[in-house]
C-alpha cells in the first residue's frame, strides 16, 4: 500500500542572520555564515526547507581559571593562556565554525581586568582568525557596559555578536551592538514566555530581528537537559506556527556539562572519565540540534568532531 | 476514540432504554466520554462491537517481551512530544551475543552487565535485554547457545535470525520466556509467523525497501494471526532513521494508521561512540528498542542518564520525601546540613556527604522538586520554609548544638535564617563537593 507521508504544514519560518563580515562587506572576515531560514523540525527535508547546516563554534576564555577541568583543559594546553592562538587552534585544528569570545576575566569580583584589556583581546582573536566571533562579557552589569561598548568599537564592520542579553540588562548591550552593526545574543532561562520577551525588548529598543540570536539556556545531559530540550522543542514549534516574536535561530552551548561534576568525575564504577565527558557533551549538543537548536558553542574539539559527524549524517543521505 | 456520533452511527438506534439511558444517542456519548461499557447493550451488533473495540486500541501496540519482573514493555505511546504529556515506555537497551563466539567470550559479555547497572538520583538504570545472534546459521548450534544464554540471564532474550529452520527450534526451547524474534521478512513471513504464533512470541517485522512495503508485511502477518509485532525498517544512515521513526509517529499517532502501529527497533551500526549516537537519537526519537552489538560503560551512563531524562514526567521532577535523612549514625554532636527534595540535589548532597565519612542529619526541605539554585530563585526554599523545616522535622530533639550548615549559593538567607530559627547558621561551600573537606575540617 502507498501510505501518505504525514507531513505538517508550517506557516512560519525562522528568520535568516548573517554572522560576520568578508571584505567586501566591510569586515575582514575570511568566510560568513548563515543561520536559520528553515520552515520544517530539525533534519526533517520532507516537509520544508532547511537551508543552512547547524553552525558548531567553539568557546575561548581570556582567562583559565583552576576549577577549568583537567579533561578539558588537554586539548587546549598549548594555548590556554592566549586566547588568540587558541581561538587559531579551534578554526585550524579542530575546524570551528565561529569562535565564542569570553571576556570573563573583566568580572570586577575576579580579575577585574579593564575594558581597554579586553578590547584588545578582541582585536588580537579578530586578526588570528578568518571565522566570526561571537563577544560575552563576564556577566557583571555594570562592568559588561563599559567592556562590550569598547569592544564592539574594536570590531568594527565585522558583524560580531554580543552577548548576553537578559531581561534585566540588554540596554547597554544593545546599544553597543547597534553602535557598530553587530548582532545580540537574547538569553532566557528556560522559559518560552521569557525568549519572546526577550526578543520583544531588544525589537522594542530597536533591534532589528535579522540582528538577534535566541539563547534559551541548554542545561547538560542529567542536570536539567529534559526542561532545556522541551523548551526548545516548544519554541521551535511556535515559530514554526507563526508567532512571529520566536522566528530566532536558536543558539545553545553545551558548556555547563563541565559543571556536572558526574560528567568526568575520577570513578572506576563510571568508566573512563574522558570517553565519558565527549559522549556526555556530544550527547547533550545532539540533543539541542534534535529539539530545535541552529547553532552550537562547544568545548571539547572531540565532542565537536563526533557531533559534526552526526550533523553530516543527519543531513546527507536523501530520504 | 470515535466521536459520539461515529459511535451513534453504529447502534441500533431504536431508543429502546434497555442500555439504561432513555437513547442511543445518549448512549453513545457516554460511551464516547468512556463512561460506560459497550455490553450494556443487549442489541448492538457484531460489526459495531468490531469496530469499537479497533478503535479504542491504543495508537501503538503495547509489546511485551519475556516474563516476570524484568518484563520489558515497549509502544503504547501517545504523544509526538514529551511536553504534551509524556513519553510512557522507556526506550529498551538490549545488548547483543554471537553463537558462533566462544562460550567464554558470551559468557564475559553477559557477566560485563553486572557492571552496567547503576543507581542514578534513586533510579536503578540497566540494560534491558540480551539478544543472540545466529551467525552460524545452524539450527542445533543457534539453539544450544540459546539455552546456555538463557541460563546465565534473567534479562528478556532477542532472538536473531532469517532463517525459519534455526528459529523454530531455538525459539521453542525458550517458548516460555516470551523472547522476542528477529525477524519475519518479505521471504520467510509465512513460516517465521508459524513460529511465533505457536511459541506465543512477538515478532519483529523486518522489511527494508520502504514504509509502504513495510506496512504491506505487518498486515500479512497480523493476517496471519499474530498481533504483537515490532517494526524494523532496516537504518541506512541516521537522517533515514530520524525521518522513518517520525513518520512512523506520526502516522500512528495522529493518523491512527493501525499497519504501522508498533513499536520500533533499530541495531546500534558503527563504532562505539557512533552506535552510541544512534542509540542517543533513538532514545529521543521514537525508536522503542535499540540492540547493540558492544556497550561501553563511560558511553552507556550518559546514554542511560538521557533515557531517564527524556522518559521523565515534565510535570512531575523526580524527588524524594522531605523530612530528616541521617547519613552514617549521627550523634547528637554531629553536624546539621539543609538541602532541597529535588532528587538530583539530594543525591548529589548526601553522596558528597558519605564521601566526608562525618556522621550527619541531612534536612530535606520541599521545594516541590527544585533545585536549590531555582527554589531559592522560585521563592520555594528560603529562610521562612527552612525555618518551618528546623522547627517541626524534630532535629531539636535530636541534637544538642543548634548550627546548620546551607548551601554556599544561598548564603543570602543566612541572616534572616538565623534571626528566625535562633539557629546559628552556616554558609558551606557553593558546591557540595567542597563538603568533604568542609566537613572533615571543622570541628562542628
Ligand atoms: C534545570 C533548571 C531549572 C528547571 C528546574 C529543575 C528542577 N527540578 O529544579 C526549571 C526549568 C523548572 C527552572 C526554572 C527556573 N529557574 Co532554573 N535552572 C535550572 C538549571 C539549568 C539546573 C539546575 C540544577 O538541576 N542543578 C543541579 C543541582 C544538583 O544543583 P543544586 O540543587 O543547586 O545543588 C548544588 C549546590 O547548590 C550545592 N548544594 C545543594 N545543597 C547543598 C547543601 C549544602 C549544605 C551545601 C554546602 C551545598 C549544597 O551542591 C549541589 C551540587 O553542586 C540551572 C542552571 C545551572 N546550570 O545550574 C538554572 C537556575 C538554577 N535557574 C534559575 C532561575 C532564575 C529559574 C527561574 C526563576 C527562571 C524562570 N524561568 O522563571 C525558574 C523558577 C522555577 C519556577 N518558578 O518554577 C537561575 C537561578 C539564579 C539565581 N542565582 O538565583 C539558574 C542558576 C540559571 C541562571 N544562570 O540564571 N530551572
Ligand atoms: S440498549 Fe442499545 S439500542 Fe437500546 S437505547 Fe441503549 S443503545 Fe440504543
Amino acid at each position: 500500500m502507498a501510505i501518505e507521508i504525514p507531513i505538517e504544514k508550517w506557516t512560519g519560518k525562522i528568520g535568516e542572520v548573517v554572522i560576520g563580515a568578508t571584505p567586501d562587506e566591510g569586515g575582514t572576515r575570511t568566510k560568513k555564515i548563515l543561520l536559520g531560514g528553515e520552515n520544517a523540525l530539525p533534519f526533517l527535508d520532507f516537509e520544508g526547507e532547511l537551508p543552512h547546516p547547524p553552525v558548531i563554534g567553539m568557546e575561548v576564555l581570556d582567562v583559565v581559571r583552576e576549577d577549568y577541568p583537567q579533561v578539558a583543559l588537554e586539548p587546549i594546553q598549548d594555548v590556554k593562556d592566549d586566547p588568540a592562538r587558541w581561538a587559531k587552534k579551534c578554526e585550524e585544528e579542530f575546524g570551528a565554525d565561529m569562535i565564542c569570545l569570553k571576556l570573563i576575566s573583566t568580572n570586577p569580583e575576579e580579575e577585574d581586568r579593564s575594558a581597554e584589556e579586553a578590547a584588545n583581546t578582541v582585536k588580537e582573536v579578530l586578526s588570528a582568525v578568518g571565522v566570526p566571533l561571537f563577544i560575552y562579557g563576564s556577566g557583571n552589569e555594570e562592568k559588561d557596559a563599559k567592556v562590550l561598548e569598547l569592544c564592539s568599537g574594536a570590531a568594527k564592520g565585522e558583524r560580531c555578536f554580543l552577548g548576553l542579553a537578559e531581561e534585566a540588562a540588554y540596554k547597554s548591550i544593545s546599544v553597543a551592538s547597534m553602535a557598530n552593526g553587530h548582532g545580540v545574543v537574547a538569553f532566557s532561562n528556560l522559559d518560552i514566555n521569557l525568549a519572546k520577551q526577550m526578543n520583544i525588548l531588544l525589537t522594542d529598543f530597536g533591534i532589528k530581528k535579522e540582528n538577534i540570536i535566541s539563547d534559551p539556556l541548554m542545561a547538560a545531559l542529567g542536570y536539567g537537559l529534559e526542561y532545556s530540550y522541551s523548551v526548545i522543542e516548544r519554541v521551535k514549534l511556535a515559530a514554526l506556527m507563526g508567532d512571529a516574536m520566536l522566528q530566532t535561530p536558536i543558539l545553545c552551548e553545551t558548556t555547563r556539562v563541565y559543571n556536572a561534576r558526574e560528567s568526568f568525575k575520577e570513578d572506576p564504577a563510571l568508566g573512563d572519565p574522558k570517553k565519558r565527558v565527549i559522549f556526555w557533551e556530544a550527547t547533550t549538543g545532539t540533543s539541542a540540534l534534535v529539539a530545535g537548536a541552529d547553532m552550537l558553542i562547544m568545548r571539547h574539539p572531540e565532542a565537536m568532531a563526533l557531533v559534526r559527524k552526526t550533523v553530516g549524517q543527519l543531513t546527507g543521505g536523501g530520504s | 476514540m470515535p466521536t459520539a456520533l461515529e459511535i451513534y452511527q453504529k447502534l441500533p438506534k431504536t431508543n429502546c432504554g434497555d442500555c439504561g439511558v432513555p437513547t442511543c444517542l445518549a448512549f453513545a456519548m457516554q460511551l464516547a466520554n468512556q463512561k460506560v461499557s459497550l455490553d450494556k447493550c443487549p442489541h448492538v451488533s457484531e460489526e459495531a462491537k468490531e469496530f469499537l473495540a479497533a478503535s479504542a486500541a491504543p495508537p501503538i501496540r503495547l509489546v511485551k517481551i519475556g516474563t516476570g519482573d524484568k518484563t520489558v514493555e515497549i509502544g503504547d505511546e501517545t504523544e509526538l512530544f514529551r511536553h504534551e504529556k509524556k513519553f510512557f515506555h522507556p526506550t529498551a537497551y538490549a545488548l547483543m551475543v554471537d553463537d558462533t563466539s566462544s562460550p567464554d567470550e558470551r559468557k564475559q559479555k553477559i557477566e560485563s552487565l553486572k557492571s552496567l547497572t547503576f543507581d542514578r538520583v534513586g533510579q536503578i538504570m540497566s540494560m534491558d535485554m540480551v539478544g543472540v545472534r545466529a551467525s552460524s546459521n545452524d539450527p542445533a548450534t543457534f539453539a544450544s547457545v540459546i539455552q546456555e544464554v538463557s541460563s546465565q540471564t534473567d534479562l528478556p532474550l532477542l532472538l536473531i535470525s532469517e532463517n525459519p529452520d534455526v528459529m523454530s527450534q531455538a525459539a521453542k526451547a525458550v517458548a516460555d520466556k516470551k523472547p522476542l524474534l528477529h525477524a519475519a521478512t518479505p521471504e520467510n513471513w509465512e513460516r517465521m509467523t508459524e513460529i511465533a504464533k505457536e511459541t506465543g512470541c512477538p515478532l519483529v517485522v523486518h522489511e527494508t525497501t520502504s514504509l509502504d512495503n513495510l506496512a504491506d508485511l505487518t498486515e500479512k502477518v497480523k493476517g496471519a494471526g499474530v498481533e504483537d509485532i515490532v517494526l524494523d525498517f532496516g537504518t541506512k544512515n541516521l537522517g533515514d532513521m530520524l525521518r522513518n521513526l517520525t513518520i512512523i509517529r506520526r502516522l500512528s499517532v495522529k493518523k491512527k494508521f493501525r499497519p504501522l502501529g508498533y513499536p520500533t527497533f533499530v541495531f546500534a551500526e558503527g563504532n562505539l561512540n557512533e552506535a552510541g549516537i544512534v542509540a542517543a537519537l533513538g532514545t529521543m526519537k521514537y525508536a522503542s528498542l535499540v540492540a547493540f552489538h558492544e556497550v561501553d560503560v563511560p558511553l552507556m551512563y550518559p546514554l542511560f542518564a538521557l533515557r531517564q531524562n527524556i522518559y521523565t514526567d515534565p510535570q512531575k521532577p523526580i524527588q524524594v520525601k522531605p523530612g530528616i535523612y541521617e547519613i552514617g549514625s549521627p550523634t547528637p554532636e554531629s553536624p546539621v546540613l539543609i538541602t532541597t527534595n529535588f532528587s538530583l540535589t539530594y543525591f548529589t548532597v548526601s553522596g558528597d556527604i558519605e564521601t566526608s565519612k562525618v556522621p550527619s542529619y541531612l534536612l530535606v526541605a520541599d521545594s516541590e522538586g527544585l533545585s536549590v539554585m531555582t527554589a531559592f530563585a522560585a521563592d520555594k526554599f528560603n529562610a521562612e520554609i527552612a525555618t518551618d523545616l528546623v522547627k517541626e522535622c524534630g532535629i531539636e530533639e535530636k541534637v544538642s548544638q543548634k548550627k546548620i550548615i546551607i548551601p554556599g549559593q544561598v548564603s543570602r538567607m543566612s541572616g534572616k535564617l538565623q534571626e528566625k530559627s535562633g539557629w546559628e547558621v552556616i554558609v558551606g561551600p557553593r558546591d557540595s563537593s567542597g563538603l568533604p573537606k568542609f566537613l572533615k575540617d571543622r570541628a562542628i
